[in-house]
């Protein structure tokens, strides 16, 4: 990670918000606008799911992390708190490599 | 150091995570200020909805812009008066920013204590962060498509393309997807 690229990636994202703010209010209604950009989180953090869980560099794999996934959708069905769901998954790939 | 400077200066914790991750896998670092990016537009939204509640001008509207994200957004929408949502988001903003510096603070200097973080199943843990941000926007059919769709995209391009392309792809297509005209 280098300081030139996070300054730059926190700047876009600031901007972003301040946007929001700023412009005018008719710039951000059309209803396309309003349609795709909720959909870009949920696409973007569905592929990161799959990504860091049934990859490892470039390579396809399963392993305890796809169980570890599991139980993590588990516990967000039963609504805990994301920390939980957090350590869940964690806890779990820790123990299935202990075994 | 980094990860304390993203939480001060990107606040918002999606944009951070993710950026970290593109990185972390081997990703083209661009990759990963685009994926921050990507996943940050929703704040503009957010602001456009609150812009006419906070009325806030000049200095305030500089300051107050970084701290519109998703729980602030909640709260100042959730008054039903002004200077209620005024007060909400302020008082959301000061708490939730405090609280998230300082968890990212005690993260920062607890990894230097850590062993190995797999034998900890730290590995597991940003899918389960990147579910549990997920899970609360996938209330509808639709999104439950994109996400299953964009899941098994960004699967079978990994093994082709560098690390950090597949989300652009799927960032790229969802747009498309979201743009395409009525009669489709």
């Amino acid at each position: 990670m280098t300081w030139l690229t996070l300054l730059v990636a926190a700047a876009a994202c600031y901007l972003i918000k301040l946007a929001g703010l700023s412009l005018p209010q008719r710039l951000l209604e059309d209803p396309r606008l309003q349609r795709t950009v909720p959909l870009l989180p949920v696409a973007l953090l569905a592929a990161l799911v799959a990504t860091q869980t049934f990859s490892t560099g470039g390579h396809l794999v399963l392993d305890v992390r796809a169980a570890a996934l599991a139980v993590a959708g588990v516990a967000v069905l039963l609504r805990a708190p994301f920390l939980v769901v957090v350590a869940a998954a964690a806890a779990t790939a820790a123990l299935l490599r202990l075994v | 150091m980094q990860t304390c400077a993203l939480s001060l200066l990107m606040f918002t914790g999606a944009s951070q995570f993710a950026f970290v991750t593109v990185i972390a896998t081997g990703g083209n670092p661009w990759a990963g200020v685009a994926t921050a990016s990507l996943l940050g537009t929703r704040n503009a939204l957010y602001g456009l909805r609150i812009a006419s509640l906070l009325k806030a001008t000049g200095l305030r509207r500089l300051a107050a812009a970084q701290f519109v994200i998703d729980e602030t957004t909640a709260m100042a929408i959730a008054g039903d008066v002004p200077s209620q949502s005024r007060f909400a988001f302020w008082a959301t903003a000061l708490s939730v920013f405090s609280l998230w510096n300082l968890g990212t603070l005690i993260g920062a200097l607890a990894t230097h204590a850590l062993p190995d973080p797999k034998v900890l199943g730290f590995d597991a843990a940003p899918p389960a962060a990147f579910l549990a941000l997920l899970a609360p926007r996938l209330r509808a059919r639709e999104p439950v498509a994109i996400a299953l769709a964009a899941a098994l995209i960004a699967l079978v391009l990994l093994p082709f393309v560098p690390a950090g392309v597949p989300l652009l792809i799927v960032a790229v297509l969802v747009v498309l997807f979201g743009l395409r005209p009525a009669s489709l």
